[in-house]
């Protein structure tokens, strides 16, 4: 493996170096986790345990934070239905053009957000490239929770996929081939073999891409607006409330913070340790 | 320098005529008082109304505030749109953006809406599909066919290259629309931020101002 450090071997030519080089990293490892940590010990700091309780006793809160899990589980459920399949291709099969796939699937992940928040009107807004498509088809997503839908989807999927082909194309060809041998098709291999062999990655990918759509705020407001109950996930409560109210605003990104940790946490716990940042991720 | 999102167009056209750079932020006027709150030190604020300067300069974060320039509220509709009159705005399906009660433009228009009968401005308000953090994103969802209208202030139609039209919100019935702006303290530079005001009140920056359809002097 590529990745592997060299092991240090009993005759070190110069010992001295490693100690160095080992108390530069620890060094690297306390800035990392140092300037990662403190926002987040700094909104549960400047919350009182009973602001907590009251921001999730609030109707605009609750609301908020039950449309972000019902959006955000909507865009996970169409990113795993499409994305599968699709990231077991790019990993499975070689043809040509196929990096160029994978370069433009994971574009997203590289877009400002009102980058995105514009590419979807400009391609399904009212007077977007395809918005006479949507319509016709009766579909309306601006200023609506399908909308919402559609920008966190937009958003989130390159996180998924961009796992799930790793996972896919880290597992040992001979498995996929062995049922093949044994009558099995394509689709059977897939579902039987595929998938619970690379649940870890998927499930890694699962967890970022949750991750992203809940804390999407750009692309959902230019697409699909603001408004509490229909289109105000919880990003955006938080935003509205900052302008007036900080401490309930912090008080929401407390919540926030413990349920994007929580999702976090039991992903770990069902994945196995290895699900995130794990061994498959890494490949 | 931190301004208030409708101020854009003008404040830009003043900075080119001022020596050296001004650095400008424009978001909603609650986004940059709450930023002020918070520790954020630009040179100068200027706010889309009078109430937030003054709450930072009760709270000793800003000097005297100085009121300079005024503005209208407007029904603005794509170009091209059906719809005419206020009344058109109570049918049922007609898509209304507005700016957040937290932000000048959504409390003018608040007023607005209060001030109508009450069948009328509960139609209305049935009517409101979004409400927009800051005065420009109402714009653009207008611009994108997005809603069908919005209540903005008549400088941004002004500044919309003739993709918006304005129905007009007669004289009796307009919220008091008033720009004020204030040196913060603590800023690196008082100097230059009070020659900054003087320039918006009498000088380009007022120039400036009128000529993208504020109202100067009050």
């Amino acid at each position: 493996m590529a990745h592997t450090p060299p092991a240090p071997t009993a005759r070190a030519p110069r010992p001295t170096r490693r100690p160095l080089f080992t108390s530069i990293a620890f060094g690297a490892l306390v800035v990392v986790l140092c300037f990662l940590t403190i926002p987040i010990v700094a909104v549960f700091a400047n919350t009182a345990p009973g602001q907590l309780v009251d921001a999730l006793g609030q109707e605009d809160a609750r609301q908020a934070l039950w449309l972000s899990l019902r959006t955000s589980l909507m865009a996970l459920a169409l990113i795993v239905v499409f994305g599968t399949p699709a990231a077991y291709l790019l990993a499975t099969r070689s043809f040509r053009g196929r990096s160029a796939v994978l370069t433009l699937i994971e574009l997203p992940l590289v877009m400002p957000p009102a980058v995105a928040g514009i590419a979807l009107l400009a391609s399904f807004g009212p007077n977007g490239i395809l918005g006479g498509v949507v319509s016709g088809a009766g579909i309306q997503l601006v200023l609506e929770t399908a909308g919402v839908v559609v920008a966190l989807t937009f958003v989130a999927a390159p996180f998924y996929i961009r796992q799930a082909v790793a996972a896919f194309a880290a597992l040992d060809r001979s498995w996929l081939e062995a049922p093949r041998t044994l009558g099995a098709g394509p689709g059977r291999t897939f579902l039987a073999v595929a998938i619970p062999s690379a649940r870890h990655g998927l499930t890694a990918g699962f967890a970022l891409a949750w991750g992203r759509a809940l804390g999407e705020f750009g692309a959902t407001l230019m697409f699909a607006g603001s408004f509490p109950g229909i289109t105000q996930t919880a990003p955006l409560e938080i935003f509205a409330r900052f302008n007036t109210d900080f401490t309930a605003a912090l008080a929401l990104s407390a919540v926030l913070i413990a349920a994007s940790g929580a999702i976090l946490l039991s992903v770990k716990l069902v994945g196995g340790d290895a699900a995130v940042g794990g061994q498959e991720s890494l490949r | 320098m931190s301004a208030a999102s409708s101020l854009e167009t003008p404040l830009t056209a003043y900075a080119k005529s001022i020596d050296g750079t001004v650095r400008q932020q424009f978001a909603g006027s609650d986004q940059l008082t709450a930023q002020i709150r918070n520790g954020t030190k630009p040179d100068v604020f200027a706010s889309a109304d009078v109430r937030y300067p003054q709450q930072l300069f009760e709270a000793g974060l800003v000097e005297k505030p100085v009121v300079f320039a005024g503005n209208r509220l407007v029904i603005a509709v794509p170009k091209g749109s059906k719809i005419n009159f206020l009344t058109d705005l109570e049918e049922p399906g007609v898509k209304i953006v507005t700016g957040d009660e937290s932000v000048p433009v959504g409390i003018y228009t608040a007023q607005f809406l209060a001030g109508l009968p009450q069948a009328q401005s509960a139609a209305i308000t049935a009517n409101v599909r979004s409400r927009e953090p800051e005065v420009s994103s109402v714009v653009g969802k207008l611009t994108q066919g997005a809603a069908d209208a919005g209540f903005v202030y008549q400088t941004d139609v002004d500044a919309a290259g003739g993709l918006l039209t304005a129905i007009p919100i007669p004289d009796d019935m307009q919220p008091r629309i008033v720009y004020s702006a204030a040196v913060v303290k603590g800023s690196e530079n008082p100097g230059g931020a009070a020659d900054y005001i003087d320039g918006l009140v009498n000088g380009p920056g007022a120039t400036a101002l009128r000529t993208a359809g504020f109202i100067i002097p009050l």
